[in-house]
């Protein structure tokens, strides 16, 4: 029986319980009864909040789905921004008729990927839509988590100077071409799986370890040239980047060409731009290369001391241009 | 990568330009015609390589670029009737008609819709017979037979509710509108694509007529630098030619298979060229066998002569006149999120790479 998601299950009465109980709560952990708010034990003087909506099309594609990115990219801006990420909260907006398994599935890929961050999902929120007011599902997370003393820096880049290196933690491109694949039903000879992976682990190994990262962003929506760009801003200092460094897999980079695409601008899920001190580079490649999502990390560039704020790539054509800011989505080319 | 990283080997692009340095004698201007061109040679900073003395243009060779305002406004006219599903490849959804944009009609609730091929949309228009589905159907040589083929499979599949906003053009006709318009022009670096179709042959009016060297070019740094080296011989032995670069894709004959598709499903007229007006026998039109599937045979329209911003001066850059910092928008008014005139809003057209990759321009 394919059991359909109804506008009765949103009006608050038993049927939404009944869904929210069987569907959400028991595979979150959440502790029974349910209450209006979450009460959270906290330990520490300083918190990191972030908030973050899903949206994608197609909600299932290789290497995840809507679930998954929602609990990994709240995850994600919280490690990033030196935190150690505790708490998630998950609201859906769910169109009339989406079915009951696919948000059984989604529910499950997100009480896995919390349980495998050493996160717990502990409050949200249900609304049934009428069919035709959204697009079959809308997640909504919000996280929080410790602020460790000595790590303020990290999302603002205050720290940073010039002759840092920027470092990533492998190729690029990955998840928008896997969804752009599943949405458009491309048919690859080599499977792209998005790379949606939460990166708290990695990130808490990397500044256990060592004590010169200067800052830290994970590579969304904008890719590497918009975060580059960002932090050419935020810094004001120049960025120069070796085009032959930042590595791109083959079927990636084949796509690209074919569409006119380029990879510098695609969206990540699992990759995190780190900045560190010259001396400290190799100790960072180093534990990251040790860890699953880090084996092909790599040492990109450094910044400068060009006051005009720009971001140079040296191409591997031996030739240099500005990396510039994406502007507005990047559209297939005609021929 | 095959196929790609030979083509881009450090070692192999510094010795060509060092080639290039060591046998240039004067003052060069080449054009190159495709806005693939123009957008490889800046992604891969080639202007950063050459000498001072060479002068590369970009030419009419980007299709959204060159498609007429009349085509847009044609276009959003056709996108507001409510039984219509507009289907466009993603390039024209930005580019300014006299009042608006496709992507603002969108969101005011036209049903746009983006596609990769011709046979996408074809596929809608199977999925939904009570619905309209007109594809805008732009492009050169190497978009024409997808096109050409997609109206042979409605032909075949017996669908009645597909339709083509057609403004197919070919390129030669417009490398001699250049011409004739006196550009200052020392060689083509021409579209290698366009010449896998057409066959060399299509470019051999250039140097017979205008005494003007052409060499068919393949996209990768090393394609262009070598041909650059092949304009600058043929330059300084004065004897301009059509030569083959890109001879890994290039055949004597083209493509002879989609040309047949091609010239079954169209036939030659006259085509308007943003910045080069009405140039004889540059564009392609459905024969009267297909006439069927043309959207302004069967929905007739009449609209007001189309309006462009007088400062824009995508005309003069299309025709090599111009650089596009030569024009008074350019950085300024007109960015990639706010484009002006075409040339502005393609990632291939001359405006939007210059914006882009700035750096070597300036």
């Amino acid at each position: 029986m394919n059991e359909l998601v109804t506008l009765s299950q949103g009006s608050g009465g038993k049927q939404t319980h009944e869904l929210i109980r069987k569907v959400f709560a028991e595979r979150f952990v959440m502790d029974m009864p349910l209450t209006d708010s979450a009460i959270l034990d906290c330990t520490c003087n300083t918190m990191a909040f972030t908030t973050d909506s899903y949206v994608v099309d197609p909600l299932f594609f290789p290497g995840g789905n809507i679930g998954k990115l929602a609990v990994c990219g709240t995850i994600n801006d919280l490690a990033v921004s030196g935190a150690q990420p505790l708490y998630l909260s998950a609201s859906f907006i769910i169109e009339e008729g989406f079915a009951l398994c696919d948000l059984e599935k989604i529910a499950g890929t997100m009480a896995d990927e919390a349980q495998k961050a050493g996160v717990k999902i502990v409050t949200g929120d249900t609304k049934v839509v009428e069919k035709g007011k959204c697009d079959k599902l809308f997640i909504t997370t919000s996280g929080t988590g410790i602020m460790i003393d000595g790590r303020q820096h990290i999302s603002k880049g205050t720290e940073v100077k010039p002759g840092d290196r920027l470092i990533i933690n492998g190729s690029l491109g990955n998840h928008a071409i896997a969804v752009l694949g599943a949405r458009n039903r491309l048919s690859f000879s080599t499977p792209v799986v998005s790379d949606c992976a939460s990166l708290n682990r990695l990130t808490e190994k990397i500044l256990m370890n060592c004590s010169d990262i200067r800052f830290m962003r994970d590579l969304t929506r904008g890719g590497l040239a918009g975060v580059l760009n960002e932090l050419a801003d935020m810094t004001r200092s120049g960025i120069i980047v070796n085009e032959s460094s930042i590595p791109v897999d083959d079927p990636v980079r084949g796509l690209c060409e074919m569409l006119g695409f380029d990879p510098l601008y695609l969206a990540n899920e699992g990759k995190v731009l780190i900045v560190a001190g010259p001396g400290e580079a190799t100790k960072v490649i180093g534990i990251l290369r040790s860890d699953d999502l880090g084996r092909e990390s790599e040492i990109i560039g450094e910044i400068t001391d060009d006051k005009r704020k720009t971001v140079i790539l040296s191409t591997s054509a031996g030739g240099k241009r500005i990396l510039d800011t994406p502007s507005g989505v990047q559209l297939p080319r005609i021929c | 990568m095959k196929f790609i990283d030979e083509y881009r080997n450090k070692n192999l692009i510094l010795k060509l330009a060092a080639q290039i340095r060591k046998s240039v004698k004067r003052d060069y201007t080449f054009m190159e015609v495709c806005g693939g061109h123009t957008s490889a040679i800046h992604r891969f900073g080639i202007p950063s390589l050459l000498p001072e003395c060479i002068r590369l243009i970009s030419g009419p060779g980007c299709p959204v670029c060159v498609t007429g305002t009349g085509f847009i406004d044609k276009a959003i006219y056709y996108s507001a009737i409510p039984e219509v599903i507009l289907t466009t490849f993603g390039d024209l959804m930005r580019v300014p008609g006299s009042a608006t944009t496709l992507e603002k009609m969108k969101a005011r609730g036209a049903d746009i819709r983006i596609v990769l091929s011709s046979l996408e949309s074809l596929a809608i228009a199977w999925d939904r017979p009570d619905k309209k589905v007109i594809f805008l159907s732009i492009g050169f040589e190497t978009t024409a037979p997808g096109t050409a083929v997609t109206v042979k499979q409605a032909e075949k599949q017996r669908i009645t509710n597909f339709f083509l906003l057609n403004a197919h053009k070919v390129m030669p006709p417009a490398m001699e509108a250049i011409m004739k318009d006196n550009v200052n022009i020392d060689g083509f670096i021409c579209p290698g694509h366009v010449a896998t179709i057409t066959g060399p042959g299509a470019f051999s009016l250039i140097p017979e007529k205008y005494r003007t060297g052409c060499v068919i070019t393949g996209f990768e740094p090393t394609d262009i630098l070598m041909s650059i080296l092949m304009l600058i011989r043929q330059v300084n032995q004065n004897s301009p030619a059509v030569e083959v670069q890109y001879s890994r894709a290039v055949t004597v004959n083209g493509n002879s298979a989609a040309l047949k598709y091609v010239y079954e499903v169209f036939e030659p007229c006259d085509s308007v060229w943003r910045g080069l007006g009405t140039i004889p026998l540059s564009g392609l039109k459905l024969r009267s066998d297909f006439e069927r599937y043309d959207a302004e045979k069967v929905m007739p329209v009449s609209l007001p002569e189309p309006e462009d911003n007088e400062l824009c001066a995508c005309g003069e850059v299309l025709r090599g006149v111009k650089t596009p910092s030569e024009c008074p928008l350019f950085a300024s008014v007109c960015i990639p999120g706010n484009p002006v005139g075409a040339c502005m809003v393609s990632a291939e057209g001359a405006c939007n790479t210059w914006y882009r990759y700035r750096m070597n321009n300036e």
